[in-house]
């Protein structure tokens, strides 16, 4: 149903994605009304298309953005830091699906960290037991294999290579892995079809994605209208600085100004931040929520590299899932390793055109081109672990660079920390020995993609002075401003954050509905 | 397994298009621009018709794939002309470029650099260029505009789009067979 700009009475929730996509649709089954402001187009599943720059070129997010610091994407991907995507169901249409739950300790990385130098570590405001009851409901809401009774995927070439190396080598926890997408028939979807392209959005619809699971069913209730294009320029407060609408631009650079009684800020790790700084007033000059001085720092993206294995026989790893499986054994912290945290590996498939971009970025000649040959006997794994977060790891408000609304662009520096390097070259050569056991010919490390994996930038914590939101994502600052994402991360754990991500919106609309019952926002 | 039939596909339109050219591809990079050039290159909209041929060939020395017929190559450096024409600045970036290479053959070799005859003697004239935005415009162009030409990819052992054949799961995605058992 459509609501009007000045229905002061709704949440508005800047986002479709794993996070405000959720929230959307847990609120509206509470009969909470909300508006969902989304900046990219509505983009169905029959719009999506198996080729991977036409795809990247429909769905990512390509507005510019600046980068530096020392981490390699500055350098391969200067105006590319992130690779999410920009249309209704955000990042959640590109995933890969994995689906795992943080560890106990993960959410006390400095307390099993300690003072570890140039880590701004905090431990998180809440433990697992407090998300144990929230995982579950995601996990069933997201239909993840091997949990609620859902077998695992069929594992595909790609994952075969990578587990038989595994085994080879005296890995023990290797499996097609907890994954959110359909291994049978489940809630209307069908089971997948192996395509691959699950980074290009799912045509089979197997892989759960908000666009079309949370967002139909919230529409479906009559308590959500989502808009798309529309892309949100400034949170707006009253005179008593609480949270009163939103500004945004329409399809046609036309400005509205939608009031709300509570607004939730969804953007992802990159315009979360943003939006929250461009929002600074006379009130609030250092922008919205950020009397820590926190908003945009301590800005995470997963320690990740990928290394993929040459064969003399063909693997053909583009066949089927992206993320066929996963080897679980590093992903512990065993400071004996040399490094804090853990990571995982999971196959990963690119196909011609993105292997050519992404395999060695700036690389050319006969070494690289011989890597081009092997395409069809080449398997993939990416490393994915914990990276520390850091207060010089920040997204800012670019100097000079504007966007098309003349707004600053998110500026993102990284540095990888010590550790950050030390469990990447670990992973290197782990990754390099899976191959090796089942006769590897030539092992290739490639560095880092842009960020899929955004995190941290308005992160959560006890206290008002060393974090952006509280345990209910809910800003220390501003009661009615709640933060839906990644964004909200103490740590990035070494794990994909997807899961987490809905985990937190379920738990979050909860307390927004019952923070709404009884009027305390 | 199933295997990928490496074979270049004939696709009638492309065939067509390759006709209307008018050239043999092997002629096209052989042949040289000494005369009047390849006549492919006689559609250059705003690029010398040299400096199309020589973007060519540069394509070539910077991703060679001796199983890809020069008619990609071509394809793959079109998109330059267009944005010469579209934009002068642009345009004028390809024909300096071109021409220090050319500076750059006939100071070491004394000869055009699409008439340098090895393959590695070219390759360090482009090392020699390689951190100017010349280069670094036409490699970044070149790995999306040679790459992805759907008409190649069964050359590399890839089968493109999947979802209109019912993906993989009947045809393949777990077939391999030479594996250690687990």
């Amino acid at each position: 149903m459509a609501f009007d700009l000045n229905d002061g009475s709704v949440v508005v929730i800047i986002g479709s994605g794993s996070g405000g996509g959720t929230l959307g649709n847990e609120l509206a089954q509470k009969g909470v009304k909300a508006v969902i402001l989304e900046a990219g187009s509505r983009i169905e599943i029959p719009d999506f298309v198996n080729n991977e720059w036409d795809a990247f070129t429909q769905l990512a997010w390509k507005d510019m953005r600046t980068t530096s610091g020392n981490w390699r994407v500055a350098q391969d991907f200067p105006n590319l830091p992130a690779w999410i995507v920009k249309a209704v169901g955000g990042t959640s249409v590109h995933w890969a699906g994995a689906s795992l739950r943080f560890r106990d300790d993960e959410f006390r990385a400095k307390s099993t960290y300690g003072g570890l130098q140039g880590a701004n570590l905090l431990d998180w405001p809440i433990t697992l037991q407090d998300l144990e009851p929230y995982y579950a409901r995601a996990e069933d809401k997201m239909g993840v294999t091997r949990t609620n009774g859902i077998p695992g995927l069929p594992g595909n070439n790609n994952y075969k290579v990578m587990e038989a190396g595994a085994r080879a080598v005296g890995y023990k926890d290797v499996s097609t892995g907890r994954m959110a997408i359909n291994s049978q028939p489940r809630h209307g979807r069908g089971a997948c079809q192996q395509i691959g392209f699950c980074f290009e959005g799912c045509k089979s619809g197997a892989k759960w994605s908000t666009l079309y699971t949370e967002i139909p069913a919230a529409e479906k209730t009559g308590n959500i209208e989502v808009r798309p294009d529309s892309m949100v320029l400034q949170v707006e407060h009253d005179a008593s600085g609480k949270a009163s609408g939103v500004v945004y631009a329409d399809a046609n650079g036309t400005h509205h100004r939608q009031k709300a009684r509570v607004v939730a800020i969804a953007g992802n790790s990159l315009e979360t931040p943003r939006l929250l700084l461009n929002s600074a007033t006379a009130m609030f000059p250092d922008g919205l929520a950020n009397s820590s001085g926190q908003v945009g720092r301590n800005y995470m993206r997963h320690t990740t590299g990928s290394v993929y294995g040459i064969f003399d026989k063909p693997v053909h790893m583009y066949r089927g899932t992206t993320m066929a499986g996963i080897i679980r054994d590093e992903q512990r912290n065993d400071p004996s390793r040399g490094f804090f945290g853990g990571y995982e590996m999971e196959t990963i498939s690119l196909g011609v055109p993105f292997a050519a971009a992404f395999y060695n970025p700036g690389a050319w000649g006969r070494g690289f081109t011989s890597l081009m040959d092997d395409y069809p006997n080449t398997a993939g794994i990416w490393i994915v672990g914990e990276d520390m977060p850091q207060e010089t790891n920040r997204v800012t408000l670019d100097g000079t660079a504007k966007d098309k609304f003349g707004l600053p662009v998110a500026s993102v520096h990284y540095d990888d920390h010590p550790n950050d390097a030390a469990m990447r070259e670990h992973g290197f050569k782990q990754g390099s020995s899976v191959y090796e056991a089942v006769g590897a010919t030539r092992v290739l490390r490639t560095p880092p993609y842009p960020s899929t994996h955004n995190l941290g930038t308005s992160r959560m914590s006890a206290r008002a002075r060393d974090g952006v939101v509280n345990k209910w994502g809910q800003t220390h600052d501003i009661p009615n401003l709640f933060v839906s994402d990644g964004s909200q991360f103490t740590s990035s754990a070494g794990c994909n954050p997807t899961l987490t991500i809905v985990t937190l919106a379920i738990r979050q609309a909860d307390h927004i509905a019952d923070s709404m019952s009884k009027n305390e926002i | 397994m199933r295997q990928v039939e490496k074979r270049l596909q004939i696709d009638r339109r492309l065939f067509l298009r390759g006709a209307a050219s008018a050239v043999p591809a092997a002629a096209v990079l052989a042949a040289g621009v000494g005369t009047a050039g390849a006549a492919w290159a006689d559609d250059a909209k705003a690029l010398k018709q040299a400096t199309l041929v020589t973007l060519a060939h540069m394509a070539r020395d910077i991703y060679p794939h001796d199983q890809i017929p020069d008619r990609f190559y071509v394809a793959a450096v079109t998109p330059f002309d267009a944005k010469a024409q579209a934009d002068d600045a642009m345009r004028l970036m390809y024909e300096d470029g071109v021409a220090r290479l050319n500076g750059d053959a006939q100071d070491r070799f004394k000869t055009a650099y699409i008439d340098v005859p090895e393959e590695s003697d070219r390759v360090v004239l482009l090392t020699g260029i390689e951190l100017t935005p010349f280069f670094g415009h036409v490699r970044g162009g070149l790995v999306v505009s040679l790459y992805n030409q759907p008409e190649i990819w069964h050359r590399f052992g890839y089968e493109g789009s999947s979802s209109e054949f019912g993906g993989y799961l009947h045809r393949g995605f777990n077939d391999i067979d030479w594996l250690p058992a687990v």
